[in-house]
C-alpha cells in the first residue's frame, strides 16, 4: 500500500525508520539533525518504543548500544560535531558487531572522510549511504536498518541541511527485503541456554579466548558487503567525454548541471555514489576509461575526489570542482549550490579535458 | 583444580554460576571477593536467567567470560548509558553494572551521574580501589590524599592533585537515587555487610524503586605496592577513613 504525503526529509526519514521497526532512538540536539530527535520523541511512544534526550552524545551512544546489543532495532542521529564525539563507540560497535543505525544531518560535506574512514581506531567499516531526496532518504533508512541486520555492521546515513529541511512528496512504499535469520547473538538474559557476552573484546562463547578470530570475524565480511551493496545512479554514461560524479542533496543540482550541459551538446554523463562505503569503483573506472576527464563536484575542500582517483587509476585527469560552501549560517548551504555556477565548471572542466 | 582426598568434607565451593574457578586476577585483589558476592546473590535470589551484566573495563574485564550469566561490554566509562538502553528496552531484565573507581568516577563520571538522576532502573556496582588497577597503578579520581601511586609520587597532594571524589555522596543527593551504600571486600565481617547492601540494592531494583550503587571497596595490593596479606589493612587505614561504610540513602 502506497501513502503519498508532503514532508521534510528528516521527519520523512524517522517515520521511515519507524515503520521498518525501529523501537530505540538517542540523541542530543544539533542543528541539523535536531528534528529527528523531536520527530522521534513524539512518534516512538506511540508505537510503544523509547526515545531518549540523553545528556550527551557519548552516552546517547551508549544507550543505542545498549539497546541495539538487546536485539532492538535502535537508531542515533546527529551533525558532524556530534558524530565525532560518538567514535570510539562507533568503533567498537563494528567489532561487536551490533547493528545501529547512525544518521549524520552534515553540514556540507566536510564530514565525508569521517564517515567513509571512520575518526576512531581498528580495521573497522561502516556501510554508508547517501540520499539525495526525500524520498530517497526514506528508502535508504529501511535499506539500512536491512542492511545493519544482515551484516551485524553498523550503517550510517548521510545527509545534510538541506536533505533534513527540505519538504518533499514522499511514499512510503513498504519494501521487500528478504527474511533475515533471528538475532541468536542478541543479550537477552541466559534463560535455558549458558551466558554469552556480546564484546567488542573477543568472542561471544565464555572461556574462550580466541580474540583473533572474533575480530577477523568481525571485518571478513567487508568483500561481501563490497560485492553486494555497492549503489550508485548513473547517468548518460555511454558516450560521455566528462564523468561528473557527485554525491547527496548537492548531487541533485550536479545532476541537473549535466542535464543543462547535454542540452548544449556537451557529452557529459555523470556517477552519483548512494552507497559511500563500499565506494562504486568500478562504475567510475569504466566510465572513466571511455571518457577524457572526470570531474568531482563537493561541497568541502576535497574529499571524495581521492576515492574517485583511487578508482580512476590514472586512467583521465581528475578535477575537484567543488569546494567549501556555506552562507552565514555556517550550515552548508552556499553560494556553490547554483546550478549555473556548477554548469559552468563542468564547461571549464569539458574544455580543458 | 587439584584433586581432594576421599576423607575431605567438602564445606566450601565455588558459586556454581562461576564457569572456571581459577581467575587470572593478583593474589590478595578484591575484586574476586565482590564477584562472588554478586554471583551468589544472583544464584538465592533466582535472578540468572533473566540478567544482563553491563561490564567496565578495568581489572574485572576478565569477569564476564567465566560468569555463566549474560554479559554486554562496554567502552571505558560507559556501562551506565548502555545499561540504561538495555533496561529501557528490557525493563524485566535485572540489571547490573560492574564498574571499577577508574571506569565510574574519573572516564565516565557524567554518566553516573545521569542515570541516577534519571532514576534509571538499575543496579551500579563499582569497586573501588583507589586506583587504576589496570594499567598498573596510577591515580583516579578516588586515590585518597597520602596515597602513592605512579602518577602521584610523594602520595596525592590537595594542592597538586586535587581531593577525591566520593561518588555515594554525591549520588545520593539525587533524587532518582533509591538506593546508595558503601561496602568493602576485607574481612568476613565486612563482606557480610557487603553481601546485605547488595541484596537491598538489587531489591530496590526489582521493586521498581529507582537507581541503586553499592560501592565495594576492593583491596589492590599490586597497585597499592604491599604484600597480598596487607592488603586488607590498607584498606582499612587508608581508604576507610576517606570512604566510611553504611548506607548513605535508602
Ligand atoms: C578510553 C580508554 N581510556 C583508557 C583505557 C585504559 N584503561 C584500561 S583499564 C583502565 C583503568 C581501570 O581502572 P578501574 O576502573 O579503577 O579498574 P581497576 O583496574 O582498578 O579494577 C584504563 C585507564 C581504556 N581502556 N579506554
Ligand atoms: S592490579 Fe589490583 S585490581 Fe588489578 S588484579 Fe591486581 S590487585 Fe586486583
Ligand atoms: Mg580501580
Amino acid at each position: 500500500m502506497s501513502e503519498r504525503v508532503l514532508m521534510e526529509g528528516s521527519a520523512a526519514m524517522a517515520e521511515s525508520a519507524v515503520r521498518a521497526g525501529c523501537r530505540f532512538y538517542a540523541g542530543y540536539p544539533i542543528t541539523p539533525s535536531t528534528e529527528i530527535l523531536e520527530y522521534m520523541s513524539v512518534r516512538l511512544p506511540q508505537v510503544g518504543g523509547t526515545c531518549m534526550n540523553a545528556e550527551s552524545e557519548i552516552e546517547a551512544i551508549g544507550m543505542v548500544w545498549g539497546a541495539a546489543g538487546c536485539g532492538v532495532r535502535s537508531m542515533i542521529a546527529s551533525t558532524g560535531q556530534g558524530i565525532s564525539l560518538m567514535q570510539e563507540s562507533f568503533a567498537e560497535l563494528a567489532n561487536a558487531q551490533i547493528p545501529v543505525v547512525a544518521v549524520n544531518m552534515c553540514r556540507g560535506q566536510g564530514d565525508y572522510f569521517q564517515a567513509t574512514r571512520g575518526g576512531g581506531h581498528g580495521d573497522y567499516r561502516f556501510i554508508v549511504l547517501a540520499p539525495a531526496s526525500a524520498q530517497e532518504a526514506v528508502d535508504l533508512a529501511q535499506l539500512a536498518f536491512h542492511l545493519a541486520d544482515k551484516w551485524r555492521n553498523p550503517v550510517m546515513i548521510m545527509g545534510d541541511f538541506l536533505l533534513s529541511h527540505t519538504s518533499e512528496i514522499v511514499d512510503f512504499r513498504p519494501p521487500a527485503f528478504p527474511e533475515l535469520p533471528p538475532k541468536s547473538w542478541a543479550i537477552t538474559g541466559a534463560d535455558g541456554r549458558r551466558g554469552i557476552t556480546l564484546s567488542p573484546l573477543g568472542p561471544a562463547e565464555k572461556l574462550s579466548t580466541d580474540i583473533a578470530a572474533a575480530l577477523s570475524a568481525a571485518t571478513a565480511k567487508h568483500g561481501g558487503i563490497k560485492g553486494e551493496e555497492t549503489r550508485a545512479e548513473t547517468g548518460h554514461l555511454d558516450d560521455a567525454e566528462l564523468v561528473v560524479v557527485a554525491f547527496g542533496f548537492p548531487g541533485r543540482f550536479a545532476k541537473y548541471a549535466v542535464r543543462l550541459a547535454r542540452e548544449r551538446g556537451l557529452r557529459v554523463g555523470f556517477v552519483r555514489p548512494i552507497s559511500l562505503w563500499p565506494f562504486p569503483s568500478e562504475v567510475i573506472a569504466a566510465a572513466a576509461a571511455r571518457a577524457r576527464a572526470v570531474a568531482v563536484f563537493e561541497l568541502n575542500a576535497g574529499q571524495m575526489v581521492e576515492d574517485v582517483e583511487l578508482a580512476v587509476r590514472g586512467r583521465a585527469p581528475v578535477h575537484a570542482i567543488g569546494g567549501i560552501s556555506h552562507d552565514h549560517s555556517g550550515f552548508g548551504v552556499g553560494p556553490l549550490l547554483n546550478v549555473e555556477l556548477i554548469l559552468q565548471r563542468i564547461e571549464e572542466a569539458y574544455g580543458t579535458a | 583444580m587439584t584433586d581432594v582426598p576421599a576423607s575431605f568434607e567438602k564445606v566450601f565451593e565455588p558459586p556454581d554460576l562461576l564457569l572456571r574457578a581459577e581467575h587470572s586476577l593478583c593474589p590478595g585483589c578484591g575484586e574476586p571477593v565482590a564477584l562472588r558476592m554478586m554471583l551468589e546473590l544472583i544464584r538465592e535470589l533466582g535472578l540468572r536467567e533473566r540478567t544482563i551484566c553491563v561490564a567496565g573495563i578495568g581489572c574485572y574485564t576478565a569477569f564476564p567470560m567465566i560468569m555463566d550469566v549474560d554479559v554486554m561490554q562496554a567502552l571505558h566509562g560507559r556501562a551506565p548509558s548502555v545499561a540504561t538502553g538495555v533496561k529501557r528496552v528490557r525493563p524485566d531484565a535485572f540489571v547490573f553494572t560492574m564498574q571499577g573507581d577508574g571506569d565510574m568516577v574519573s572516564e565516565g563520571l557524567q554518566e553516573v551521574i545521569h542515570a541516577a538522576a534519571r532514576g534509571e532502573k538499575f543496579t551500579a556496582i563499582v569497586f573501588n580501589n583507589a586506583v587504576f588497577g589496570e594499567t598498573g597503578g596510577h591515580m583516579t579520581a578516588a586515590t585518597v590524599l597520602g596515597q602513592h601511586t605512579k602518577t602521584t609520587v610523594g602520595g596525592r597532594d590537595r594542592e597538586r592533585h586535587g581531593s577525591p571524589i566520593k561518588i555515594c555522596e554525591l549520588v545520593a543527593q539525587l533524587e532518582g537515587a533509591a538506593y546508595v551504600a558503601r561496602a568493602a571486600a576485607h574481612t568476613p565481617s565486612a563482606i557480610k555487610l557487603a553481601q546485605q547492601y547488595l541484596h537491598d540494592a538489587f531489591r530496590a531494583q526489582l521493586d521498581g524503586k529507582g537507581f541503586s550503587l553499592v560501592e565495594i571497596l576492593t583491596m589492590c595490593p599490586t597497585d597499592w605496592f604491599v604484600t597480598p596479606d596487607q592488603g586488607p589493612a590498607f584498606l582499612e587505614k587508608h581508604l576507610v577513613p576517606t570512604y566510611p561504610l553504611g548506607v548513605i540513602k535508602q
